[in-house]
């Protein structure tokens, strides 16, 4: 497929690449990846942009690669009256997002007693193929915590009061509707508050590299004061229940389609119009997929910081264990943007994408509101990590969005014949990484080779302008589904 | 005797796996243990847990697509892995699946635990007649 240069790290597929293209579709890359870009990206971010009422392009981040429906990095804001809504550009796993927290701690602190603290987080957070949390809930107290989100967390015991403003949206996004959730969604996720999950969710513990500082004032103010700080950063969704509203509504719109004579180009990309019952009703329950997302990683810190203070003797605010901020980067979200000059309101899908919002916009929260909101990019659990902030060029550029990780080079199955769970276990020991998982086939999977370079991605979100890099983080303890 | 194979260049992200049957419903039996293969050595679950199935739908993809949704839901609903299928597929108007699933409650301190399955996804599904039989083509989320 032909791509034209549009600017360096921004690449272009024109409406002449492919019959059916609304808009063309961007791309955001280096040369060198865009070189290794799998062909499976370009496919889709076409088909992407074939979609009823997508508004300016469709995008991918340069962590994207081969998906379902939409390529995982893809980008794509929608008119709310001619445009659709696809489970499709949003995942399966609804609102899998990130939380970083930091800590007064040091490496030097932490170091003498890592194996103890490490076996604290996993026995506190449950994880892998059907564990269950800790939390008790019945169908009203669930209902409840779709609607609620993080505030139900913090009115039932389980995080601080300043904890939600430290949330994208609050962890409470308004428009959940439980009257359209499945008796189903709610047998499998009601018993599962509060537990990691597996394939690529971890619990990481990372030091900050005070001397990969790339942006002086935005660390600052994230709490970063200290050499060698321990941060610890928790990447998962919504569990069974995200993934069973998912898959109830990807066969409603299987028929929907048929209803309102939409024809797309991949079964997965199945969607509905926006405004239509169909595509209410899924709106509905995505964000109460979307809301206890946030919940199950408010339960889950709630868990991280008793094993702190289990570890250290001490209350878990006397060790200044604050959110820097927690993102969703599976969502579709209803935003204001600028389209052909005008201010309008559009619903923008991310899938394996980031919010990217820029100072001085209003739902950054006022203590990020000079520097932009905070952007969290997981690592694989043997490289880095990097916190970042939004900016005004992804505003104006990509719909306010940006990359979510380093992305996947490999599959989980080639991945495991090349790295056995437990050489791949003992080579981290020896690089200073502790590593705890359930599953050690599931653990070969995960290994570092099978990504993108980490490094290079966040250059190139960087280099495009689409965010800032803040600072690098390093993992010393990993705690694997 | 349930037949499949996991592909490694399909998805990136997650776990495919072809999958073969003499009849429809050996097919369905093949892709049911796959699924379960990706979480667990199913050869460790025993069969003293029971579970009935039933599902009725238009046509095979979809029909295929319901009855892996399904067990995945009772995986975490009941708890259980499967690992022994009995099914009937029977096509009037419509298909309809019937069977009896078996399989053991989760047990971490007795099975080889894999990876979870998210869902089955509809990327490249494909359920054929072949030669000697049938044959499907599944990716699922992980």
């Amino acid at each position: 497929m032909q791509t034209k240069k549009i600017e360096d790290y921004i690449w272009e597929i024109p409406v002449t690449e492919k019959e059916g293209m609304r808009v063309p579709a961007r791309i955001i890359a280096s040369e060198k990846i865009m070189k290794e870009m799998d062909q499976g990206v370009y496919n889709q971010i076409t088909n992407v942009a074939c979609l009823p009422g997508i508004q300016k392009y469709a995008f991918c981040m340069p962590d994207g690669h081969w998906g379902y429906g939409f390529p995982i990095g893809g980008v794509a804001a929608f008119d709310l009256k001619e445009g659709v809504i696809s489970p499709g550009g949003i995942g399966f796993d609804i609102n899998c997002g990130v939380r970083s927290v930091r800590t007064n701690l040091t490496l030097e602190e932490v170091k003498p007693k890592l194996n103890e603290l490490m076996d604290a987080l996993f026995r506190l957070v449950p994880a892998g193929v059907g564990s269950t949390g800790f939390v008790k809930l019945n169908t009203n107290r669930f209902k409840e915590l779709m609607v609620e989100g993080v505030d139900w967390c913090i009115k039932n015991g389980y995080g601080w009061e300043e904890d939600g403003e430290r949330i994208e949206q609050g962890g409470r996004i308004p428009g959940a509707n439980p009257e359209k959730v499945s008796q189903k969604a709610i047998s499998r996720g009601v018993d599962q508050l509060g537990t990691l999950g597996s394939g690529n969710h971890y619990l990481e513990l990372q030091v900050a590299q005070t001397d990969r500082v790339f942006h002086p004032e935005a660390a600052k103010i994230f709490g970063i004061d200290r050499p060698n700080q321990i941060f610890v950063m928790i990447h998962c969704g919504s569990r069974g229940f995200g993934h069973q509203i998912a898959t109830d509504y990807l066969r409603v719109f299987t028929e929907a389609m048929r209803k309102y004579n939409l024809r797309v180009l991949d079964k997965e990309l199945a969607c509905a119009p926006f405004n239509s019952p169909e595509g209410q009703d899924y709106y509905g329950a995505m964000l109460c997929a979307a809301n206890s997302a946030f919940a199950n990683r408010q339960v889950i810190l709630h868990q991280v910081r008793e094993a702190f203070s289990q570890v250290f003797h001490k209350d878990p605010k006397d060790l200044g264990m604050h959110i820097v901020y927690d993102v969703a980067h599976n969502i579709a979200k209803l935003e204001e943007h600028l389209v052909n000059g005008e201010r309008k309101k559009v619903l923008v899908h991310r899938k394996g994408a980031t919010r990217s919002f820029g100072p001085g916009h209003p739902e950054v929260p006022e203590f990020y509101r000079q520097i932009g909101q905070p952007v969290i990019v997981g690592g694989s659990m043997e490289t880095s990590s990097y916190l970042l902030v939004g900016t005004q060029k992804a505003m104006e550029m990509t719909m306010g969005s940006t990359l979510h990780g380093a992305g996947r080079t490999m599959s989980r199955h080639a991945a495991k014949k090349k790295v056995k769970g437990y050489e791949l276990l003992k080579n981290m020991e020896e690089r200073g990484i502790i590593v705890k998982a359930v599953s050690m086939p599931g653990l070969a999977e995960e290994a570092g080779i099978a990504y993108k370079n980490i490094s290079e991605v966040v250059e190139a979100v960087d280099r495009a302008g689409i965010s800032r890099k803040v600072i690098e983080l390093k993992p010393i303890g990993n705690i694997k589904g | 005797m349930p037949k499949f194979k996991f592909l490694e260049d399909i998805a990136i992200a997650d776990a495919a796996f072809e999958a073969y049957g003499n009849s429809l419903e050996e097919l369905f039996e093949s892709c049911a243990l796959a699924t379960f293969e990706v979480m667990v050595e199913t050869k460790g679950v025993k069969q003293e847990q029971k579970e009935e199935i039933r599902i009725k739908d238009l046509n095979l993809d979809d029909l295929l697509f319901d009855f892996i949704s399904e067990l995945i839901y009772l995986k975490d609903a009941r708890k259980i892995f499967f690992s022994k299928f009995d099914l009937n597929i029977n096509k009037n108007k419509e298909y309809k699946l019937s069977g009896t699933l078996w399989g053991e409650k989760i047990d971490y301190t007795k099975h080889k635990i894999g990876q979870d399955v998210k869902a089955i996804t509809y990327h490249l599904l494909e359920v054929k007649k072949i030669e000697d039989g049938w044959k499907a083509q599944v990716i699922l989320d992980t």
